[in-house]
Parts: C-alpha cells; sequence; structure tokens
C-alpha cells in the first residue's frame, strides 16, 4: 500500500496524517479526524452532503483525494461558529426557519450557503436554488432552507452595514 | 414577591405546548455537525463489512472461490450462504410473512442481491475483497414483467417455495410465481352496479416502482460482547423493537441481550422499517470475529437492493350515473414484490390498507382484488412516505374520478364534491367496514378552490386549449384536483400486529424528577419528524411541565418501553396518544398528591395551567414542580413514592387526516416539459400540535410527491438489469426544479383521540402524487388524452403529446 503525508489547516487547526494515497477526504475528515460532520450521501458527487470549504470553494469532499487537499484550508461545519462559541448567521437562520428536519444534508447545505452568500451577498430566492442545486434534501422540500439562507444574507448585510 | 404573577396566558405560553411553533430541540445539534448518526459511531478494534453482489436478474451459483480475496491484506474473512447454512441463518424471516435469502442460497434472484460479505480492518479493504472474491454463474431466464409473471411457461423465481401452499398465511397459490391474492368488499354488489350502471370506465393506472432514497443510507454497527453474551446493534432502525424481538428469533440469544440502539437517522421514509441482510451479516461477523463490524451500503446498493418502493398496476373500474353519482368501484391489481415478499405491512393485511380506495367519496358498492407476484427484481418494504398501499389506492382512485368527469364530461372539482362523505354522515363506515372518524370534506375542497381561484383558472385554461388550436400557442395548461383521505395511526391491535405476533400499540414512560423537570421515553423512533420537540409539548400541555425542562428519548431497546416505531404516520395517533395518557396518569397521581398537601379532598381541586388550586380559594394552590418535590418526600399514606406513569396504548380506531390539493401545470407540447405554477395543499390533520413542523412535513411531502410523479422510476431491462439505480440516473428534485408551496389547513380533531391528533407525514404524499399526476394529464383532456402512466418525464410527457396527434 502506497501511502502518502498530507498536512492540512482544518477549521483552523493544522493537522498531519499518513493515508493510503487512494484516501478520499471525506474519509480523512471522518475516518482518520473524527471530522464527521460532513456526511456522506451517495459518494458519487451528486448529493452534496459530504461538501467542505476548501481553499474559499465548496467542494464534494466525496470525490477529492485527501493528497488533493494537501496544503488546503479545509472549512467543516464544525468551523462555522465564532470562535466565542456563538453561531454562524446561517446556523442561526436554520434553526429560526425549520430549514432541516433529519440533519443529515444539513452541514453540507450550510457549508454550501457559507460559501454561497460570499459569491453573492444579496441572492434572489431564484438564485439561492441554483446556489444550492448540488446540494440535495429529502426532507425539507427546500423552501424553509431557501427562507433560511435569504434570512441569513439580510441579518449578515445588517451586521455589515453596522460594522 | 417582587415579580407580578404570571398571567394564565403568559404561563401558558411558558410551557410551549400543544399548538405552539416551538424551535425544535433537535437543531443545535444538527446545525452544528454533532448529530450522532449511524456512521459516525466508531468502536474500538470495528471491523468492516462489504457485499459481493449479484451481476445477473437471475443465476444459478456455481461455484464460489474465496481465495483470492482471503490473501487481499486486511480481509480477515469471506463469509457465504455456506458459512450459514449451519447457523440456519442464510434465510431471514421478513415482515410479510416469507423469508428472504441473506446471502444467496444456490440461485441469485435479483440483480445485486447478496452473494458473499467480505469482513476486514477497514472499509477500503472490504471493498478490495468484495472485488476479489469470484462467482461463476449460470445464468437464467429472469421473470421481469408482473403481468407475466403467472404465465404457464413462465421461469419459477423461487425454487425454495415453489410448493408451498401459502406464503404469509395468505391464502392458496395459483402458480410458483404467485404469492397470494387478498380481496376486499362484496364481490356480488359490485358486480350488479356495474351490470346496472349507466356509465362505466375503465383504467389501468400504474403506480410504478420506486424509492424513498432518505439522505442516510442503511448502516449499522454490530457489537457482540462473547463474554457476556450480549449483543447490541446501532443501526438505521425505524422500529427497534421489531429489529429486537426478530433477532431474539432467529438467533440463539435471548432477548434481553440484546440492545437495539437508533440513534439519529438520517431520513428514513419507510426505508429503513424492514431487516435487511446487511443488518445480520454484520452480527454474524461480530459474533464470528467477537469484535464490533460496521456494514454501511452506498447510494447504488440502496437503491438497487434495499426496499423499493410501490409497483403496483392497478386496473380500476367506475360505475356511475349518467349525472356523475358513483355506484360502483372495482380494482384488479397486479402487485410486483420483487424476489421475496418483505412488504411492511400489519400481518392480516398483505395488500396494506388498500381499502381506503374509496377513499373520501360516498361509494354503496366496490370489490378489489390484489395478487401479489415474485420477479427478478429487488424486494422490499414498499414503502415510501406512506407504507400500507394507501397511496397507491387513492392514487388509482383520484385518477378514475378525474376520467369519469372526462367521460361525462363534468369538471374534476364538481364531480368530487357530488360524491364526497358529507358532515352529516359521520362517523362513516365505508363499504368496505372502515368507520372513519372525523371530516368535512366539501368545506375542504370548497376552500382550497376560492384560494386558489379555481374558476377562473379553469377559464385561463379553456382558452388556452382554442389559443392552442388555432395555433397561438405550444403550451397547455392543466389543473390537477386531489382530494383524499388517509388512513394512518397503525393501529387497533385487534386487527392489525407485526410479524404475526406483537400488536402495532405504542408507549410512553413518563418520569418527573423531584425538581419538577422530566424525561419521557417511547417506542416510536424519529427520523427527522422532531419527536424531541413535539412529544414534549403534548406532555407540557398535560402536565403543566414546559416544554424546555422535559427531555425525550427514544431508540434504545435497553430503556425505551417497548413499541412498533415509526412509520405510517403513527407516532402521533399512536405515540402521542400514550404521551397525552401518560401525562394524565401523572396529573391523577398529582392531584392526590396536592390534595394531601392542601388538606382538602381531591375532588376540591381544579387544574389551572401548571397548578392545582382549590375551588373557590385559588390562593391556596400547589404548583405541579411543588408536587413533584412533595412526591419524593411526602405522600398520602397508601400511595407510592415518585411520579412516573407508563402508558400502552392500543389504539381503538385507526385515524383518517385528509386533505384537498390543487396543482397548476404548464406543458410545453414540443418538449413535454412541465413546469408547476402553482401548488396549493389544504390539510386536516385534526388538532396541531406545531404548525411549524406540520408545514415542513407537508413540503417535504409535497417535494417527493414531486420526484415520484414526475420523474422517478427505479426500471429494468428484459435481462433483468436495474436500470437507474444511482442518483445520476434517478431523479431526486433539486431546490430549482422543486416547486414553491402554498400550505393552508382546517382543523377537524379525531373524536377517539386523546389530544384529537391525525398525523400528518405521509398526507403530502397520498395527495400530492394524484395532484401532480392529475394535473399533467388534465392538460391533455380537452384534445383526448385520457391516461398516461408515471412518472411524467419530459420524454413520456412528449411520447403522450404524439400519440394524441399534437405532435408530428
Amino acid at each position: 500500500m502506497q501511502t502518502t503525508k498530507v498536512s492540512l489547516t482544518v477549521n483552523g487547526k493544522e493537522m498531519e496524517a499518513d493515508v493510503d494515497s487512494r484516501t478520499l477526504l471525506i474519509h480523512l475528515l471522518r475516518e482518520h479526524w473524527n471530522i464527521t460532520g460532513p456526511h456522506i450521501g451517495c459518494e458519487t458527487t451528486h448529493c452534496g452532503a459530504c461538501t467542505v470549504d476548501m481553499d474559499g470553494k465548496s467542494v464534494k469532499s466525496c470525490t477529492v483525494l485527501a493528497a488533493q487537499a494537501d496544503g488546503a484550508s479545509v472549512l467543516t461545519v464544525e468551523g462555522l461558529a465564532n470562535a466565542d462559541g456563538s453561531l454562524h448567521p446561517l446556523q442561526q437562520a436554520f434553526m429560526d426557519n425549520h430549514g432541516l428536519q433529519c440533519g443529515f444534508c444539513t452541514p453540507g447545505m450550510l457549508i454550501r450557503a457559507y460559501r454561497f452568500l460570499q459569491e453573492n451577498p444579496n441572492p434572489t430566492d431564484e438564485e439561492i436554488r441554483w446556489g444550492i442545486s448540488g446540494n440535495l434534501c429529502r426532507c425539507t422540500g427546500y423552501q424553509n432552507i431557501v427562507k433560511a439562507i435569504s434570512a441569513a444574507a439580510a441579518q449578515m448585510n445588517v451586521k455589515e452595514a453596522a460594522e | 414577591m417582587n415579580a407580578k404573577a404570571a398571567s394564565k396566558k403568559e404561563r401558558e405560553d411558558a410551557l410551549e405546548g400543544i399548538g405552539c411553533s416551538r424551535k425544535r430541540v433537535e437543531d443545535p445539534r444538527f446545525t452544528q455537525g454533532k448529530g450522532n448518526y449511524v456512521d459516525d459511531i466508531k468502536l474500538p478494534g470495528m471491523l468492516h463489512g462489504d457485499f459481493v453482489r449479484s451481476p445477473y436478474g437471475h443465476a444459478r451459483i456455481k461455484s464460489i472461490n474465496k481465495e483470492a480475496a482471503l490473501a487481499t491484506p486486511g480481509v480477515l474473512a469471506v463469509l457465504t450462504a455456506e458459512d450459514l447454512i449451519p447457523l440456519n441463518l442464510h434465510y431471514m424471516p421478513t415482515l410479510a410473512g416469507d423469508v428472504q435469502a441473506v446471502l444467496a442460497h444456490e440461485k441469485v434472484l435479483f440483480q445485486n442481491q447478496e452473494v458473499a460479505f467480505v469482513v476486514a480492518e477497514d472499509r477500503y479493504s472490504a471493498a478490495d475483497g468484495a472485488e476479489l472474491v469470484e462467482v461463476e454463474y449460470e445464468e437464467l431466464d429472469p421473470v421481469v414483467n408482473p403481468f407475466h409473471a403467472m404465465d404457464k411457461d413462465a421461469t419459477i423465481v423461487r425454487e425454495d417455495v415453489k410448493d408451498a401452499k401459502e406464503i404469509g398465511g395468505h391464502g392458496p397459490r395459483k402458480h410458483p410465481n404467485h404469492i397470494w391474492n387478498w380481496q376486499a368488499g362484496d364481490k356480488d354488489a359490485a358486480d350488479k352496479a356495474f351490470k346496472e350502471a349507466e356509465v362505466t370506465v375503465e383504467e389501468m393506472v400504474s403506480y410504478q416502482r420506486c424509492h424513498a432514497s432518505p439522505m442516510e443510507t442503511a448502516c449499522c454497527v454490530a457489537d457482540f460482547d462473547k463474554i457476556n453474551g450480549e449483543l447490541t446493534v446501532h443501526g438505521t432502525f425505524q422500529a427497534p423493537h421489531v429489529v429486537r424481538t426478530v433477532a431474539a428469533l432467529i438467533s440463539p440469544l435471548p432477548e434481553h441481550k440484546i440492545r437495539i440502539i437508533s440513534p439519529d437517522i438520517g431520513g428514513g421514509f419507510g426505508n429503513k422499517v424492514g431487516v435487511y441482510p446487511g443488518y445480520i451479516m454484520a452480527i454474524v461477523a461480530s459474533i464470528v470475529t467477537g469484535v464490533p463490524v460496521k456494514w454501511v451500503e452506498d447510494r447504488i446498493e440502496n437503491l438497487s437492493a434495499t426496499a423499493f418502493a410501490r409497483d403496483y398496476h392497478m386496473t380500476g373500474e367506475l360505475a356511475a350515473t349518467k349525472d356523475g353519482k358513483i355506484t360502483g368501484l372495482r380494482a384488479n391489481v397486479i402487485a410486483d414484490h420483487g424476489a421475496f415478499d418483505a412488504c411492511v405491512s400489519a400481518s392480516k393485511f398483505p395488500a396494506g390498507l388498500f381499502m381506503i380506495v374509496s377513499n373520501s367519496y360516498d361509494i354503496p358498492a366496490a370489490h378489489v382484488s390484489v395478487d401479489g407476484v415474485y420477479t427478478n427484481k429487488a424486494p422490499g418494504g414498499v414503502a415510501y412516505r406512506c407504507s400500507l398501499r394507501v397511496t397507491e389506492a387513492i392514487y388509482m382512485m383520484e385518477r378514475m374520478i378525474d376520467i369519469l368527469a372526462q367521460k361525462l364530461d363534468m369538471d374534476p372539482a364538481e364531480i368530487r364534491l357530488k360524491n364526497m362523505i358529507t358532515p352529516a354522515q359521520f362517523p362513516y363506515t365505508t363499504t368496505f367496514g372502515l368507520q372513519y372518524d372525523s371530516g368535512d370534506y366539501p368545506a375542504a375542497l370548497k376552500k382550497a378552490m376560492k384560494a386558489v381561484g379555481y374558476d377562473d383558472l379553469r377559464k385561463e385554461q379553456a382558452q388556452r386549449v382554442e389559443d392552442f388550436k388555432a395555433g397561438k400557442t405550444r403550451e397547455l395548461m392543466g389543473i390537477g384536483v386531489s382530494t383524499f383521505t388517509e388512513i394512518v395511526g397503525a393501529g387497533p391491535s385487534r386487527v392489525c400486529d407485526l410479524i404475526g405476533l406483537v400488536g402495532t400499540f405504542d408507549s410512553c414512560e413518563v418520569r418527573v424528577h423531584p425538581t419538577g423537570a422530566a424525561i419521557a421515553r417511547f417506542g416510536t423512533k424519529s427520523q427527522g419528524q422532531a419527536h424531541e420537540t413535539t412529544y414534549a409539548q403534548i406532555l407540557s400541555s398535560e402536565i403543566g411541565i414546559p416544554a424546555s425542562d422535559i427531555l425525550i428519548e427514544e431508540g434504545d431497546t435497553d430503556t425505551a418501553p417497548y413499541g412498533m416505531g415509526t412509520w405510517g404516520s403513527r407516532s402521533t395517533p399512536v405515540g402521542g396518544a400514550a404521551c397525552a395518557n401518560a401525562g394524565r396518569k401523572i396529573k391523577a397521581k398529582a392531584q392526590k398528591i396536592a390534595a394531601h398537601l392542601l388538606e382538602v379532598s381531591e375532588d376540591d381541586l381544579e387544574w389551572d395551567v401548571d397548578t392545582f388550586r382549590v375551588k373557590g380559594a385559588p390562593s391556596k394552590a400547589k404548583t405541579m414542580k411543588e408536587i413533584a418535590l412533595a412526591s419524593y418526600s411526602n405522600v398520602p399514606e397508601g400511595l407510592e413514592m415518585g411520579l412516573e406513569a407508563v402508558e400502552y396504548y392500543d389504539p381503538p380506531n385507526f385515524t383518517f387526516p385528509y386533505g384537498a390539493y390543487i396543482c397548476v401545470v404548464d406543458v410545453d407540447v414540443d418538449t413535454g416539459e412541465t413546469k408547476i405554477r402553482k401548488f396549493y395543499a389544504l390539510d386536516d390533520c385534526g388538532t396541531r400540535i406545531n404548525p411549524m413542523i406540520i408545514e415542513g412535513q407537508v413540503h417535504g411531502g409535497l417535494a417527493e410527491a414531486f420526484g415520484i410523479s414526475m420523474g422517478q422510476i427505479i426500471d429494468y431491462d428484459e435481462a433483468g438489469n436495474v436500470v437507474g439505480a444511482s442518483f445520476m440516473d434517478y431523479f431526486i428534485p433539486t431546490a430549482v426544479e422543486t416547486p414553491e408551496w402554498t400550505t393552508d389547513h382546517t382543523v377537524t380533531p379525531c373524536p377517539h383521540h386523546p389530544i384529537g391528533a391525525k398525523g400528518v407525514g405521509e398526507s403530502p404524499n397520498v395527495g400530492g402524487v394524484p395532484a401532480f399526476s392529475n394535473a399533467v394529464n388534465d392538460a391533455f383532456t380537452a384534445l383526448g388524452g385520457v391516461h398516461t402512466q408515471m412518472p411524467h418525464t419530459a420524454p413520456r410527457v412528449w411520447e403522450h403529446a404524439k400519440e394524441l396527434g399534437l405532435v408530428a
């Protein structure tokens, strides 16, 4: 078995591992480091449950090799809350707007929404729907997710204007 | 002392009880990546299992060579049916009274059937090993078309039961591929109605094979403790106690040494009720190796092998008078159960609750006959946000009534109003003997029609047809009406049981702690429905302890009282009733303690939100919090200490939620593309516990109904290859395709339920599928279209337009 040494910054923390070269990023996170927020729903890049933020882009970590992530900075749902423990506006908005049910897609959905709102801080509902179209949800029918992301955007814009 | 005493309203609000859109207590962990799903569980020394699956739909196994697999680094064992035979575990019982191969023995009966189980140190080596198990097959003719399963020369699917007189105790079989025939209603009366009818219609309405595909696939971690002989299984189980009992029945382990734990479940929709080979193999592997073994299926395995849904092919007939009063109903159904009958159903109902088929209508005579057949397809629970053939029955009826309306040139809403059971007829006994609890069906439909501007929509549609005929547009417009009555809350144990042994009651156990907080445990199991939030609301309204001070726990068979789990929209109707009644027992005991503390008789007390007060002297009072403490220190003589209650609730009847849905669709005739313009859903689920969560359930159910009617199919080709069993092919709607939903409600409490609730989770599936399908079919009605089968994908809709001569 050929192994590869990888170093990543995950949620602000520097981490290292020796992994089988074929190891996928999602397995590095979940199996090696017990970062189990990102989930596995399909292993074929369709469902988005494994979405993490890698160097400023949303990626589906089930089809990224750990070796490809070497040197990258990765954010998972575990790193979304603020350092003081207060929730990110998206986390709060998902709770306030009933944007989740079983919770399985939620970590990927939140991390995708986090990046999307940086790409488009003032989205229309239609743009939000396209923005999260790589993330599947079976429980909510999406309406309250769209509502939550829209509410978070408004909240973040108010906060930014105040700062 | 300082602050002014809280008003009654303030005290009620503080409880966050029934009717409050309480925020979910599950959400903080799910939004911070701290959910605890099965695949998150990691035990010391844990191994991983992976299946070798059949590439063929039907083949004889000539040989299995494990050598190369066993030589793979990390692989510890390869198990086949030969290894299970000495344990008598190569077959397992199904919930339908059939047996299912755990690992294929002699023959494989469907593509991707489990053939061997590879146990390895990690999931990568397990997959490597599975690749290297060499299986030699001899291909056999597969039975794919259920309509030909009982042909004289049809290949026999199940050699193991080919001579069995009956399967699951459901009567004589007509053919080796026949499982059972089930009938309901009065055949003579129905035949007479048809003979005397002024008008009749007939249509074969198929509800295609599809799949619930929750975001989390099925998985488990089996952990056998050799020293103590104890087995713990963490798994994706919607009904953990049923799994424990099945495990006790098929293993030498006594039931008290088996502990089943369902942690957080990533969606179920009925896909996680059954017992699957992966669970059994993880358990066997843990017993063999002495360490924990995890099994996690991938998406393709889930779609192609674990619990399909539907596959019901229903020839419906209606008899009616010329002015549209339905006088008779008949249905002949072919049910494709795949290679094993693993249908999730109450033991006595092989076709589930299909007798709900008369729906919301006053139909005097009816008869239905269902034949279950074996084919070379995956077995399964047949559930998908509706487990008991209710959605199939309602879909058929809702298509047939539209077809009848078309024949009589009546409006679909008008014909429904003409045939609906009226409020004065409740409690209403259907021609099949079901007793509907309560409802005002015409009011629901009229409210829906008003909300969408029904008459104007019909005018717009008529104009569109004129414009189409005049060549001014290539787009048609369809209006789908669906009025449905559901049957949920299974169910009264005198008629309903599982595995022929345990009745479909459910349970709740409440303990109030000395400081006035409480824990309540249930036999149900949430998979996203937020039981931790809503059960606490029911209890808080009953016992006056704030919902935030009540912990709800489910899913651990060592601590939870025995229950049938969560499926068939039964948690609120059955578990919720157990919850309310357990609360009432607590309150009754609290009243005795309060009377003792206040030195009055029990009858002198009245309940006020969270406090017992002396009638006429309201300042003499004891709050539930004070009573809780006293229950552990100062109880009247003869009363035992503590404040606990257990309720096993066996419902006297099913509950019958209902609704009226209207869908408006625009159809591009040249491409077959459809666009949902509007979807309005009115639900009446009786008393509403948490409106926010009800609306969320309806949204989700509608999105699933949209997926089913517009795109989902698990199809097989002639060779028995499953077509489209990945998320590349199988249609899971994204946020882009999914329409906006408008929800509405009326409230007609259930008279036999302690708090009047009926359940709602499945309603949007049952009502949604016909609304979408009726809308698409309705677009073509004025141009001669009668019925086109689901799913209404663009190519199929285009084909339909082509058949009608609308496109070249």
